[in-house]
């Protein structure tokens, strides 16, 4: 650790209360320089609302504590200006909701050489020389022709790319990306993962993954953090939550996924739903719906600890470590290995 | 056996304007497609987005008109849209589509709206209606104390259940379902794909599963069809277009479907953008996106024929001259 070599992002205890309603109940997470973190988690449990808050985004109401670190400086409290400048500059984030990002009265070209005005003070032909170097580096094909397109005349992969695009034009240090391929066909959201790689590889940029798709994680990202009802519930590399998920809930997630091959069984569901924020059960808030859960888990909630493998878990009766040899590790290992 | 549905070269094409002033080209939505289902079965239905699922979905219902083409259920024609009879039949064949909350009165209870079918095509003698709701909510998982709750008060899976329950109350022999798991959580998704199976392994209903999701598709459908631009390219039982699909579209849709711990390297990625349905390509629709397009991909559309392993594909490559066939090893 020590100060000269701080990660890149360093949220601590991060709180946010929505009209007095808690549904982020303290975040402890780092991202490092470079890295690919995946973030996983059903509908609802704070994926969005984690980077939101990072970045300053929430609505005025949202009641915002704890520590947001980038690069060493504090943010959570810091100054408009200040925030500004990390925004789009350092970090830069891909919304869930794509109409929310690409201006539809805006020239694409445009909005990219504006991006590029803000973030390094482009101007004139290098404004434009270096939007169209984007656009190519995005995979835009014919890019001098569409630059003067609206982005309604793009496809929806296509407008994730030109989002893509628009997020690279400050050089960021992180991308966030919250669910960039969800809305997109099977075959183009390939194509934009394969995007996503191709560019961390290029730019050593970080990124930050939120998906409640597991298998898209598993082709971005090195590691995972899974949420539940506002906290981090498990955390590890891919390949030791894949290969062996301790977390109940973690593992209740992969068992629920339908498969590619193999025999068309019933699906493994999770009984029950995610609780509402406002009416979190007692103890650990997974515990109502968990399998392996006892009466201790109902009255106390299990903090998030280091595991002797580097993984941090935080769970009273986790799957035990040796019986995981099911079917379903064994798929997802053989996977792994192919 | 007679089938419980069949389409007949089934043509839908909508008259699309670009811009305010431009002129309106002709889009084929759906472009001659023939298809059938038995009593009990599953076909699944999958695609890019576009290539005219959804309007394929209304148009076996009678919902949507066709052009061209006949839809016949249990042997006999669709009666025109509106009719008396259409009514009738409607009964018998139901739709479930992606939102529920927009197929729900926001002002009404579930149970009063599980029990609308019941009173509008009178199946039910009123003192009745409350013990068919009952048993409605029941088979579909949702618990008698939510019978009062509004939508609003209920997650997305409950109210999913509570549409599915509504369009059970008239017995239907065929449930058109148009994503209907897509909006829901994968925990979720299994609970709601666990409990259309039970009531089809039950009542042996005949049903229609659209959906983007191929991990989904291929657990709940018995055979899938494949569509791209308004036409089948591929169609086969479930397993088999699976485990080896023959389709340049298909090997790229099943090969892009990420898997846990799957790498992405080795994968087939597709060059390119899906095309603009107003605005076809030459020849097989699929020749500008296909790694193995010939010349003649690009002059004339390949028919859907049979192949052997009761499945049927459209690509001149998968039609058997031997030189194409090698193009396809290559490319597996
Ligand atoms: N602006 C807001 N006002 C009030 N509550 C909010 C607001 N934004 C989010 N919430 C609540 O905060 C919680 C976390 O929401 P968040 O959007 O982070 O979920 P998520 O994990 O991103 O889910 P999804 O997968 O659906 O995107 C939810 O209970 C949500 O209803
Ligand atoms: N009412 C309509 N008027 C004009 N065009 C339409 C209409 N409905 C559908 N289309 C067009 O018909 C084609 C097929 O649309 P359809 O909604 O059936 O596709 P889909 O396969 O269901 O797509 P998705 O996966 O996005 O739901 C599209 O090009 C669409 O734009
Ligand atoms: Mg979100
Ligand atoms: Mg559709």
């Amino acid at each position: 650790m020590g100060t000269t070599n701080p990660d890149l992002v360093e949220l601590r205890d991060l709180k946010v209360a929505f009209d007095g309603v808690q549904v982020l109940h303290g975040i402890d997470l780092t991202v490092a320089r470079g890295e690919a973190l995946g973030l996983v988690g059903e509908s609802g449990c704070g994926k969005s609302v984690t980077w939101l808050a990072a970045l300053g985004l929430l609505p005025g109401k949202a009641a915002v504590t704890g520590s947001i670190r980038v690069d060493g400086r504090q943010l959570c409290g810091a100054e408009r200006s200040d925030l500004e400048e990390v925004r789009g500059g350092r970090i830069a984030m891909i919304f869930q909701d794509p109409s929310s990002s690409l201006n539809p009265v805006l020239r694409i070209g445009r909005q990219i050489v504006e991006a590029l005005q803000i973030h390094r003070g482009l101007r004139g032909q290098a404004a434009r020389t270096e939007a169209l170097r984007l656009l190519d580096m995005v995979g835009i094909p014919d890019a001098p022709r569409r630059f003067d397109l609206y982005p309604h005349e793009f496809s929806g992969g296509q407008c994730q790319r030109l989002m893509i695009a628009m997020a690279l034009a400050g050089e960021p240090d992180l991308l966030v990306a919250d669910e960039p391929t969800t809305a997109l066909d099977a075959t183009i959201q390939a194509q934009i993962l394969d995007l996503l790689n191709a560019l961390r590889a290029e730019t050593g940029m970080a990124l930050v993954f939120i998906s409640h798709d597991l298998g898209a994680v598993s082709q971005v990202c090195e590691r995972v953090c899974v949420m539940y009802a506002g906290r981090i519930v498990e955390e590890g590399s891919v390949a030791q939550l894949f290969s062996q998920p301790r977390h109940p809930y973690t593992r209740g997630l992969f068992d629920a996924i339908p498969r590619i091959d193999g025999p068309r069984d019933r699906l493994i569901p999770i009984p029950g739903t995610v609780p509402n924020p406002k009416h979190l059960p007692a103890g650990c808030s997974f515990s109502p719906r968990c399998p392996y859960a006892v009466d201790a888990c109902g009255s106390t909630y299990p903090s998030l600890e280091f595991q002797g493998d580097g993984r941090r878990l935080a769970c009273m009766r986790p799957v035990p470590a040796v019986t995981t040899s099911g079917e379903a590790k064994r798929r997802i290992h053989e996977g792994l290995m192919a | 056996m007679t089938a419980l549905l069949e389409a007949e070269e089934l043509v839908r094409i909508y008259e699309v304007r670009r811009g305010i002033f431009g002129r309106p080209s002709p889009v084929r939505a759906v472009d001659g497609i023939s298809l059938a289902v038995m009593p009990g079965e599953t076909l699944g239905i999958v695609g890019e987005s576009g290539s005219g699922k959804s309007t394929l979905g209304r148009m076996l219902l009678g919902l949507d008109l066709a052009q061209a083409g006949e839809v016949r259920f249990a042997g006999s024609p669709m009666p025109r849209n509106g009719t008396a009879e259409w009514r009738a039949m409607r009964a018998k064949m139901q739709l479930v589509y992606q939102d529920p909350l927009a197929a729900l009165d926001r002002r009404l209870t579930i149970a009063a709206q599980i029990g609308e079918p019941l009173q509008i095509h009178r199946l039910v003698p009123r003192q009745y209606q409350a013990d068919r709701v009952a048993e409605l909510m029941e088979a579909v998982g949702l618990r008698s104390d939510q019978a009062g709750r509004f939508p609003h008060e209920l997650s997305g899976g409950q109210r999913q259940r509570a549409v599915i329950a509504r369009a059970l109350a008239s017995r239907p022999k065929l449930l058109v379902c148009d994503e209907p798991v897509s909006a829901l959580d994968v925990s979720i998704q299994a609970q709601v794909v666990n409990m259309l199976r039970d009531l089809q392994e039950r009542n042996g209903i005949g049903m229609v599963f659209i959906s983007h999701d191929l991990k989904v598709v291929r657990n709940i459908a018995d055979r899938v069809a494949v569509m791209y631009l308004g036409r089948i390219v591929e169609e086969a039982s479930s397993d088999v277009v699976f485990r080896s699909p023959q389709h340049p579209y298909t090997k790229a849709l099943v090969s892009s479907v990420p898997v846990p711990g799957k790498p992405l390297e080795g994968r087939m990625i597709l060059q390119g953008e899906p095309p603009n349905p107003a605005d076809r390509p030459s020849g097989c629709a699929f020749h500008p996106r296909c790694p193995v397009a010939q010349d003649i991909c690009r002059t004339s559309s390949p028919a859907l024929r049979r192949i052997g392993d009761g499945r049927t594909a459209a690509c001149h490559a998968v039609a058997g001259e031997t030189a194409s066939i090698e193009t396809m090893r290559r490319m597996a």
